[in-house]
């Protein structure tokens, strides 16, 4: 199977994720899977924004090649961020996969409205949330060919 | 993971002019567990008549899955993207680009436009088969759909 950039360097995921529980197991999750990943966590939307214009902190940031998004982050919503993405013409073509509790109609309507590539539940269950995240590494990481830039 | 209800069956779109590569695909998609309804059109221009319920296709359901190639006679997998993520009710179908081409440029193409991803076909038959079926049940039972109808 072809797998892009495999080999030549990590692929770095932004993870915004506000619970800090949940990003611990999403990003064990990621570890363990068969593909080489960076996971670069944030816990708001404004520091999502922050890492992708490389202020402050991030100024090394590097650009992320899929993100891992939230819907309900404190300052900036993951509604909002998506926007943000898929409205920059440098920005829109990095996939967004929004990894969220919200189990309502309305937030994937507006979610794939505004061009998310991906809407995923996260489970309560624990075994079922790693589940979920193991899902997204094996297909985002090794079956889909991600944008090399 | 999302509950999934099986019927009415999944709708799936694909569009691909190389009969081979779309045997293959449906027979790939039949070995799954999921009930399902594949309707394979040959170029684009069928394609978006099809999803816009023209001619021949006045009856024709909305898939809940596109498989889009790139190359294809008439009206290519760029433009139908180009349509589809320009409605504001069809974008929200998703739309998996398969290429065989090693076109970075194209791929960039597609995800500008909005692709929902892309997937290289393996030249390897039996590789190639395997990504369908993941394919398929990325999409179609841990991904969420959106319902609007």
């Amino acid at each position: 199977m072809n797998m892009v950039m495999n080999g030549l360097r990590p692929i770095d995921i932004l993870l915004v994720e506000d619970s800090a529980d949940e990003a611990e197991l999403t990003m064990q999750a990621l570890s363990e899977g068969r593909v080489r990943n960076r996971v670069h966590w944030v816990e708001d939307g404004e520091e999502a924004m922050a890492f992708l214009r490389r202020e402050g902190r991030h100024a090394a940031a590097p650009r992320p090649d899929l993100v891992l998004l939230d819907l309900r982050l404190p300052r900036m919503s993951g509604q909002e961020v998506l926007l943000e993405i898929k409205q920059n013409p440098q920005w829109k073509r990095i996939p967004v996969v929004i990894m969220t509790s919200s189990d309502d109609e309305k937030d994937i309507l507006s979610a794939y409205d505004r061009h998310a590539n991906c809407y995923v539940t996260k489970p309560v269950d624990l075994d079922k949330f790693l589940e979920a995240v193991r899902s997204i590494e094996d297909f985002w990481l090794t079956i889909v060919r991600l944008p090399a830039a | 993971m999302p509950e999934f209800s099986p019927s009415p069956p999944v709708e799936i779109l694909l569009v691909e002019d190389s009969r081979d590569d779309a045997d293959l695909m449906v027979e790939a998609l039949n070995e799954g567990t999921l009930a399902h309804r594949v309707t394979v059109v040959e170029d684009g221009e069928q394609a978006m008549d099809y999803l816009r319920r023209r001619g021949a296709y006045a009856d024709s359901p909305t898939p809940h899955l596109i498989l889009l190639d790139l190359h294809l006679p008439r009206k290519n997998g760029h433009e139908v993207l180009t349509e589809l993520k320009q409605d504001s009710l069809l974008r929200r179908i998703p739309v998996v680009i398969l290429t065989s081409s090693d076109n970075e440029k194209a791929i960039l193409g597609a995800y500008e436009l909005h692709a929902n991803c892309c997937v290289s076909k393996p030249a390897d038959q039996e590789q190639f088969a395997q990504a369908v079926r993941r394919i398929e049940s990325f999409w179609l039972q841990v991904a969420r759909r959106a319902r609007w109808q």
